[in-house]
Parts: C-alpha cells; sequence; structure tokens
C-alpha cells in the first residue's frame, strides 16, 4: 500500500446530520419510554378513586399530547441531536470570546454525580450536609483571597443573577443611609456586558452608559462628568470584551467614590488575571466571578452555571442569605441577616457547580491559577499576531498595545474590500467544525469578532484555528459566493429568518407550528 | 515547581509544557509574560503568591480528597425524606441522565443555530412538549428557577396591563416571597392575600376587597406551597379577569397529566420549576423556570428570556431552528430589553423534554394520579397516629401539612428523634408560619412504597411516645 496522504489543513470536516425529525413526529401510538411504579393494593384499597375527589374545573379532560417513544428511540433521538451540536469537548472553541471556554475536567463532572451529592435535599439537616458546606466554605476562602473581598455568597445561578445580586445589595446599601431615592443612577460602559445596563434597569436605575476614547479605553473625562450625587454605582469589567485592561481602574473608582457612590466589579473576564490583580486592592466594593467560565464549570448549552458575589466589609451585611459558616466544629447556615437583600435564588447556589469550581481550584493551587492566567494571555498574544496577518482584520484601539485574555476584531476592511461580512463569516466557520461569536450589541466595534483562546489549547489548536480563518477570509476575496451560501456541511442549511420575527408565522412551539401552517395552506 | 524540582506540566494546560512555552514567547517576541501585563498598574499588582491549600496534582489525590469530603454527606437515597417545599426527590430516568452528561451538550454554550443544531431543536422540542403539558402555544427556553419566573411573570403582567400591583396568594413560601419582593419592588407593589384557616384556600373575600383597577396581577399556586390544589382556580381567574388582572399561575408541572393546566381555567400566565421533570434535587442545584402564555404578540414581546422557534431552510424539508423576535432581549438591545437574560438553566429544558418524551402522555397521567394516591394513604396513616392532626381539609396533590400541635413536642424535637431511626421528616413550618404553630409539611412522591409510609407512621408514632 502506497502511504496514506498527511490530512489536509484545515480538516476536512463534515458536522452529523441525521435529518432527525422533531420528537413528535416519531411517535408510535401505545409505546412507552419509562413505566411508573403500580401503587400497592394496600393503598388502592385504602385510598381508592383520588381522581373522583377532584373538581371538574380540576380534573384535566384528556391526556397531554405528548409523543409517545420506546426507551430507545427516544435514547437515539436526543443521542443523535447531541451529535448535530459542538461543545469544548469537541471544537477548538476559543470563537466563544467573554465567555471562556475552557476545558471542563471530566473528573469533577463524574465526582459531582455522586449520590452523595445529586440526591441531597437542600432542607436536610446540617448534620448531613456537612460535606457539601464544607466545601461551599472553602470555595469561598478561595474566592476572597483570589479577589482580596472580605465575604461571597454562592447563591446567583449564573453571572447575570450575580449582577443583579450586587445591584441588590448596591440598592440596600444606598436604602440603609437615607439616600436610596436620591442616588438613582448606575453607570456602566458599553465594552461590559448588557446585564450590567439591564439588570440595573430591573432593579429601577436609569443607565448611563460609557463609551471608550480614542485608544478603546473607558473614557475617564465622560465618566467624571456623569458622576453625581444621584450615582448609586459604576458596574465595569476590567479587562473590558476588547481584551484591553483599563490602567485607570484606580481613578475610575475614585470618582465613583468621591461622590458616594459603589464601585462594582464585573470580574467576567478574570481568566487572564487570576494572581496578577485583585478586586479589591483597585478599591472595588463589590465584584463577581462567573464559576462557569473562570473556574471550569461546563456551560451545559446555556447554564446551569453559577455565580459568587463578593462584597467589602461595608457591604457584608446585605449579603443575599443564607450564609455558610464554620463555628471551628461544624459548616452550618445563617440566615439571621435582618439586612441581607433576601433571596436571590431557591436554595443556597448551584451545588454540583461550587464542587466542580472547588475541585478545579484545588488541581491547580496557588501557582496553577497563576499558570492558567499567564497561558491565557499568552496564547491570547500569540493568536493576536496570527490575525492580524490575516487580509481584511484588524484590532481596534490601542495600537502597539498587548492585550489580555481576549480580542476583539474588527474585518472593516474586508468588509470594505469584498462586501463579504462578518455575520457570514461566521457561519461559513461552521464548515470547518468550529465557529465564532461576533460581539454584544450594538456593534461599537464595526464587523466584529471576539476570540479568547483561554489557557486550554496548544498551539498547534491556535494554528489549526487560524488556518480556518484564513481560509475563510481568503474566500472573501476570491469566492464570496461561497461565504454568503454558507453553511454547506452542516447539519442544516441557512434559515429562512423572517418567520422569527412575524407573529402570523412565528412558532415557539410544535403545536403553533402546525396551528399556523395548517391555516396558511388552507387546510 | 514540583518536589523534584522540575516545572510543573499541568494536565488541563497544554501550553505549560517548558519547551513550548517558551517557543510560545519567542513566537510573540516578548521575554516573559509579564510584557502582556503592561497597562497593569504597579499599585495593583498582586506580589505575593495566593494563600490558597497545596494543590492536589495529580487526579487520583483529587478524588480522594473530594470523596472524604462527600462522605461526609447522608444522602436521601441511603435514608427515607420526605422533605420537598419546592424541592423533590422523584425518579430521575437513567436516559435523563445520560442525555445530559454527554459531552456535546454539557460543554457547549452559546453557538449559533448552523454548529449547535441539536441544542435548538432540543429545547424547541422541550418548549413544545412542556406547551402541551399545559396546553398553552408559547414557552420560553428555561430561566434560573421557579422563583425567577414567578418575579418575571409577574413583572410580564405589569407591563402587559400598565397597572402597578401584583396580589399574591397568602401561602406562598417566605423564600420565594422574598426574591418576588426584591425582584419586583421598582415596578409593581406586592400585597399578600389572606387564606381560609381551615382549608388554607384563597380568601375570596379578601380578593374581591383588595382587587382594583390597579391590579395588574392575581397570582396564586396550584398545587400551593402547602400542598393542597386550589379549588377555587376558576373563580379567582374570573374575579381577575372582571377587573381588568392578568391571572398568573405557578404549577408543579409533574401534576399535569392528572390535573387540569390553568389554560383551561383562565390562567394567563403560567410559571414554576421543572426540577421535578428528570432533575437531581442537587442540594438545590437542580431548578429551572418555566413561563407560558397564550401566542399573542402583546404577551411574547414581554418575554425576557430566549425563545426558539422553527422556521424552514434553503433546502426543502429541513427544520431550521433560531431566535424568536430577538430584539427584545437585553442581548440585543442592553437596558431597552425586556428585564434580562444570560446563562439560565438549558441543560435542564433539555433533560425536562427527555423526560416528558420517555412519560408521554400515558406516564404522566399515572405519576400524577399514583403521587396523589400515596400522598392520601400517607395522610391517612398519621392521622390515625395519636396526637396527629392534618391541617387544611382540602384535596392534596404530593405536599400536606402534618399538625404536630397536640403532642405536645416541638417539630424540631419530633424530627431529631425521626432522624435517628433514619427519616427526614418534612420542613418545619413553625418560624415560617407562626401562625400554624407546631406544623410540617411533608412531601410524598413516586418513590415512596406502602412499607415506606407505613414505616414513617410507625416511626412517628414511637417517637412521639
Amino acid at each position: 500500500m502506497k502511504p496514506i496522504a498527511p490530512k489536509p489543513m484545515p480538516r476536512r470536516f463534515h458536522q452529523a446530520s441525521w435529518d432527525e425529525p422533531v420528537i413528535f413526529e416519531l411517535s408510535q401510538p401505545g409505546a412507552r419510554g419509562v413505566l411508573v411504579p403500580e401503587v400497592e393494593t394496600g393503598i388502592q384499597q385504602e385510598v381508592g378513586d383520588v381522581a373522583a375527589k377532584l373538581p371538574a374545573s380540576l380534573r384535566r379532560k384528556t391526556p397531554p399530547a405528548l409523543p409517545e417513544l420506546s426507551q430507545i428511540h427516544v435514547l437515539r433521538h436526543y443521542a443523535r441531536l447531541s451529535q448535530e451540536n459542538l461543545g469544548v469537548d469537541l471544537n477548538i472553541d476559543i470563537g466563544q470570546g467573554t465567555c471562556t471556554m475552557k476545558y471542563s475536567p471530566k473528573v469533577n463532572d463524574q465526582l459531582a454525580r455522586s449520590h452523595k451529592l445529586a440526591d441531597l435535599h437542600p432542607l436536610q439537616d446540617e448534620s448531613t450536609v456537612q460535606g457539601i458546606l464544607e466545601v461551599a466554605y472553602r470555595l469561598e476562602q478561595f474566592l476572597k483571597e483570589i479577589s482580596g473581598m472580605e465575604r461571597f455568597s454562592l447563591q446567583p445561578g449564573a453571572g447575570s443573577a450575580a449582577i443583579y445580586a450586587n445591584v441588590s445589595m448596591v440598592r440596600a446599601y444606598h436604602a440603609s443611609r437615607g439616600e436610596g431615592a436620591q442616588r438613582d443612577e448606575v453607570i456602566t460602559t458599553i465594552f461590559s456586558h448588557p446585564s450590567n445596563a439591564a439588570c440595573a434597569k430591573v432593579a429601577g436605575y436609569k443607565v448611563i452608559t460609557i463609551y471608550p476614547d480614542a485608544d478603546g479605553y473607558p473614557d475617564l473625562a465622560a465618566l467624571k462628568a456623569a458622576v453625581s450625587e444621584r450615582t448609586a454605582a459604576l458596574f465595569i469589567t476590567n479587562p473590558e470584551d476588547t481584551g484591553i485592561f483599563n490602567a485607570k481602574i484606580q481613578e475610575f473608582v475614585q470618582a465613583v467614590h468621591d461622590v458616594g457612590g459603589l464601585a462594582v466589579y464585573d470580574q467576567a473576564n478574570a481568566n487572564g488575571i487570576l494572581g496578577i490583580t485583585r478586586a479589591r486592592d483597585a478599591g472595588f466594593d463589590l465584584c463577581h466571578f462567573n464559576l462557569h467560565k473562570t473556574f471550569s464549570t461546563p456551560h451545559g448549552c446555556g447554564g446551569p452555571g453559577a455565580g459568587a458575589s463578593g462584597v467589602s466589609p461595608a457591604l457584608v451585611p446585605f449579603l443575599p442569605k443564607p450564609t455558610v459558616e464554620f463555628d471551628g466544629e461544624k459548616y452550618y447556615l445563617k440566615d439571621d441577616l435582618p439586612q441581607s437583600v433576601g433571596k436571590t435564588r431557591p436554595w443556597y447556589g448551584v451545588a454540583q457547580n461550587i464542587l466542580k469550581a472547588y475541585a478545579w481550584v484545588m488541581s491547580l493551587g496557588a501557582d496553577g491559577l497563576r499558570e492558567v492566567a499567564e497561558i491565557a494571555v499568552l496564547n491570547n498574544n500569540y493568536l493576536l499576531n496570527k490575525v492580524l496577518e490575516i487580509r481584511g482584520a484588524s484590532m481596534p484601539y490601542a495600537k502597539g498595545k498587548r492585550r489580555i485574555e481576549q480580542v476583539r476584531y474588527s474585518w472593516e476592511q474586508l468588509t470594505e474590500e469584498t462586501g463579504v461580512h462578518s455575520e457570514e463569516m461566521e457561519i461559513r466557520m461552521v464548515d470547518f467544525g468550529t465557529h465564532y461569536w461576533t460581539s454584544h450589541h450594538p456593534y461599537v466595534v464595526p464587523e466584529p469578532m471576539t476570540l479568547e483562546p483561554t489557557e486550554s489549547y496548544s498551539r498547534a489548536d491556535l494554528d489549526e484555528y487560524i488556518a480556518i480563518l484564513k481560509q475563510v477570509a481568503g474566500e472573501a476575496y476570491t469566492d464570496p459566493e461561497v461565504i454568503r451560501s454558507a453553511p454547506h456541511n452542516s447539519t442544516v442549511h441557512q434559515n429562512h429568518h423572517e418567520p422569527f420575527d412575524n407573529p402570523d408565522e412565528w412558532a415557539v412551539t410544535w403545536r403553533a407550528y402546525q396551528r399556523k401552517t395548517l391555516k396558511q395552506s388552507g387546510k | 515547581m514540583s518536589q523534584r524540582g522540575q516545572p510543573i506540566v499541568y494536565p488541563y494546560i497544554p501550553n505549560s509544557v517548558p519547551t513550548a512555552k517558551a517557543e510560545m514567547l519567542k513566537a510573540v517576541n516578548a521575554q516573559s509574560v509579564d510584557e502582556f501585563y503592561a497597562d497593569i498598574p504597579d499599585a495593583i499588582r498582586f506580589k505575593g503568591k495566593l494563600n490558597l491549600p497545596e494543590p492536589l496534582l495529580s487526579e487520583a489525590e483529587l478524588v480522594r480528597h473530594i470523596e472524604g469530603l462527600l462522605g461526609k454527606n447522608i444522602s436521601a437515597r441511603e435514608r427515607l425524606s420526605f422533605l420537598g417545599a419546592g424541592c423533590w426527590q422523584h425518579h430521575v430516568p437513567a436516559v435523563c441522565d445520560e442525555i445530559n452528561s454527554r459531552g456535546e451538550f454539557l460543554t457547549a454554550y452559546a453557538g449559533d443555530p448552523y454548529e449547535d443544531h441539536g441544542r435548538f431543536q432540543a429545547l424547541f422540542e422541550y418548549e413544545s412538549m412542556m406547551g402541551e403539558l399545559l396546553n398553552m402555544d408559547v414557552v420560553n427556553v428555561p430561566n434560573y428557577d421557579g422563583f425567577q419566573a414567578a418575579g418575571t411573570a409577574l413583572l410580564m403582567a405589569g407591563r402587559i396591563t400598565g397597572r402597578p400591583q401584583a396580589l399574591l396568594c397568602g401561602t406562598i413560601s417566605a423564600d420565594k416571597l422574598s426574591k418576588i419582593r426584591d425582584y419586583v419592588q421598582p415596578h409593581l407593589e406586592v400585597v399578600l392575600l389572606g387564606y381560609e384557616p381551615a382549608s388554607g384556600l384563597l380568601s375570596l373575600a379578601d380578593l374581591k376587597a383588595k382587587i382594583s383597577d390597579q391590579t395588574a396581577a392575581v397570582f396564586f399556586e396550584n398545587p400551593s406551597y402547602l400542598g393542597f390544589l386550589e379549588t377555587q382556580a376558576a373563580e379567582i381567574a374570573e374575579l381577575a379577569h372582571a377587573n381588568g388582572a392578568l391571572c398568573v399561575v405557578s404549577v408543579d408541572p409533574i401534576s399535569l397529566g392528572m390535573v387540569n393546566p390553568p389554560a383551561e381555567y383562565g390562567g394567563d400566565i403560567v410559571c414554576g420549576d421543572i426540577q421535578p421533570l428528570g432533575m437531581h434535587m442537587w442540594y438545590g442545584g437542580g431548578h429551572a423556570g418555566f413561563i407560558a402564555s397564550r401566542d399573542e404578540e402583546k404577551f411574547v414581546l414581554e418575554f425576557p428570556s430566549r425563545l426558539f422557534g422553527v422556521t424552514s431552510t434553503r433546502v426543502e424539508g429541513e427544520y431550521g431552528f433560531g431566535d424568536v423576535a430577538y430584539e427584545r432581549t437585553s442581548f440585543a438591545v442592553r437596558e431597552e430589553g425586556k428585564e434580562w437574560v444570560g446563562t439560565a438553566a438549558a441543560l435542564w429544558g433539555i433533560t425536562a423534554g427527555v423526560y416528558l418524551a420517555l412519560m408521554g402522555p400515558q406516564g404522566m397521567a399515572e405519576i400524577g394520579e399514583r403521587i396523589m394516591q400515596r400522598a392520601e394513604y400517607a395522610l391517612r396513616k398519621l392521622k390515625q397516629v395519636p396526637g396527629v392532626k392534618v391541617r387544611f381539609d382540602g384535596i392534596h396533590f404530593k405536599e400536606f401539612v402534618v399538625d404536630f400541635n397536640g403532642t405536645g413536642q416541638t417539630v424540631a424535637e419530633i424530627h431529631k428523634k425521626m432522624l435517628e431511626k433514619g427519616i427526614f421528616g418534612g420542613k418545619d413550618l413553625s418560624k415560617e408560619f407562626p401562625e400554624l404553630g407546631q406544623c410540617a409539611l411533608y412531601a410524598v412522591t413516586e418513590i415512596h412504597s406502602q412499607a415506606d409510609l407505613d414505616r414513617l407512621a410507625a416511626t412517628l408514632q414511637e417517637a412521639l411516645k
């Protein structure tokens, strides 16, 4: 046999494409996927027909029109759908900038599946949950050390929930000082996550958004013009989603403190600065981490994640309740917190992710966390050099400067030269077994692309990703139609988008789809 | 450095290999990683080494350590538990765990409809199956939990009606009420309604007295937090509608094969938590919220959550999926969107879809009825224990309030003795509902056998001696 030809770069990829029906179409009348335990005759004889007790208005007339499938058909359907999905386990997942798509260690998932965690009820006697309380307590100590803050609550369900918990604490703090009504403004920056603005609005605040200066740094002069006795807080990310570290961050904090406001640090982008710089050292009053980003817990197709809200001493009384405490012998939940903002979610947090984050820190230690940060930043700076070699790509702002852990690039030049847009290239990337994300809206950076390579990828991974980007950018110049008609090697082809925004056509459920399409086809 | 003085190669960090790291630095023309941090002022550079425990570098050591910690827990599987109160021990079918453990789903995030077609289809199917359970055409991609779902459902009602007040059933849990108050306070005044002392049902007299043209929503739970079914549901909805308010109902989805969904008695927005549908309890980590409504533009445009919809593609015969009415979200328009959206609990949505597909119409009808039978049996057995009563004389789904006031002992004392016998008693209500005195909320599900329930009654009788 002749030697088999080496692998091309980029690789020849095709996504699984099972042409899978919607599950209702797989229904076979009478089939069962799992059975429910029969009630014993002793119970039957004792209680009789309980259904007869229900008043007519509360008795369901016809069973729900769910599909009927044997177990293997349910399994096969969902196994096929899973193959039509790309997680970190499968792709070089550096294209989902701001989301820190790092490796989620399998051992941590496996440990969390123990019935000693999965089957714990949150109201069990404290003597029966000492293990998980100890884990939560110890993780809090780690986060305190990593951020310099005084206390943490691990209760928020994810990052935006932690932002909301923080804005709620800001509101309670000012109210406790009689300044609740006066301080009705929250300031944020356009390169901070949109939830900073949106959560503040829900909490009743007017939102002021600061745009970057010419170099891409948050504009200090604009902040100074915006702060006043009406300022409740500044909610800011650093480094921002551009990967640029705001060197004047202490001045930002000071400007807010000078008018009696609080400084709140969205640490969604903490991966590049673990052990390098800390929230409290820059003067922040509150911060939050996303345990599903920086601390490796899996993203779960969009949750459950886990959020951790940290506070300075002045804000401790307002933390969500309960807190987890240790009296030297046993761990316990403390509920007696009269100034607390109360509950942010049921119980105490996403316990399985608290365990996974704890295990991740324990597997790395202080040196390991620093290695995470340094390699994440090294990978990013390697990647950006390579991206900037691609025709049509640029990195707006702060010319000649390095970046921290991610970059928001621009394809503006490519678009000007070819007419191809970043959102079109994004779809073409899928044909090579990966993807990228443009940016949050509004697109302040024109034709954006946000890449965050984290510590989880090797040089070969980064080179492969670059080869794909180069291929797609090259096609924009040589064969734009192949981009515009993409995807070609995905599960499906381009959607017709109009129905999504047309109330007569949109269908959020199969029943709505059937009703609307049958109506349209005149049946 | 390792103990032998070699640089540590971290298995999760490919470029921690010293030669790889050196080559990378060379490739970017940097002497050291410090150059990348040039923008960070010296004043806020952390100089020392973080004070963290020595790492457990090998997987074997890590497993041993974590298992040691988890070993201090005693799970509800190792004992007989009657705890509920918003988090329940239902059976989790193996296929649910199998699907949500698959790396393709577990480690994906927010890709677009082309590389993540599977996630979009699975969540569309979840919405669709919930739609059948609820008899409603619009169901969201899950938000965090039932508390959040209730808070958002109320804010939606406020925006739809333009009114500033919500009336809530008085038997709501303290925790859920805390979350709702915190969440809606700038937008809605929360007013609690009284309940009938004998039945626990919502006081219609109090509702009639308090409802007005300021009322955005009348909110109740069915079954209630305290376990009984709100049999006046249709009358409450009618009163709400007669006053121009919306009827918002929180339900336990596992009851709905048996109990009528709110759409059939006048519910306009329905919300709740899907933890019973295939999620373990996870010490409170198994929650995800749902919100459902009719397919009317004025409702749909007020959802803050993602709504995945179906469409055609360029190829005949293909289903495509994507975001419906995306411009309403904070992802699209920041603070101008409806509330906010972020990472919530999508994996649990996929899992609940698997659960509903496994159960089918027959399974959901059976589980609803059989849970009710088991709960009724438990209630009757406990009533026979001297000194023990059951509060609220209505129809119960899976939970009921056990009244220990006649025993001369506190719930805490009784439960301590039961714990020694291997039973986790229900939630102690004495702090949350002081007006009930020494009462506890007991939960019974399909996992409890007749022998378990007989054992509960016998152990309780023993504990009260």
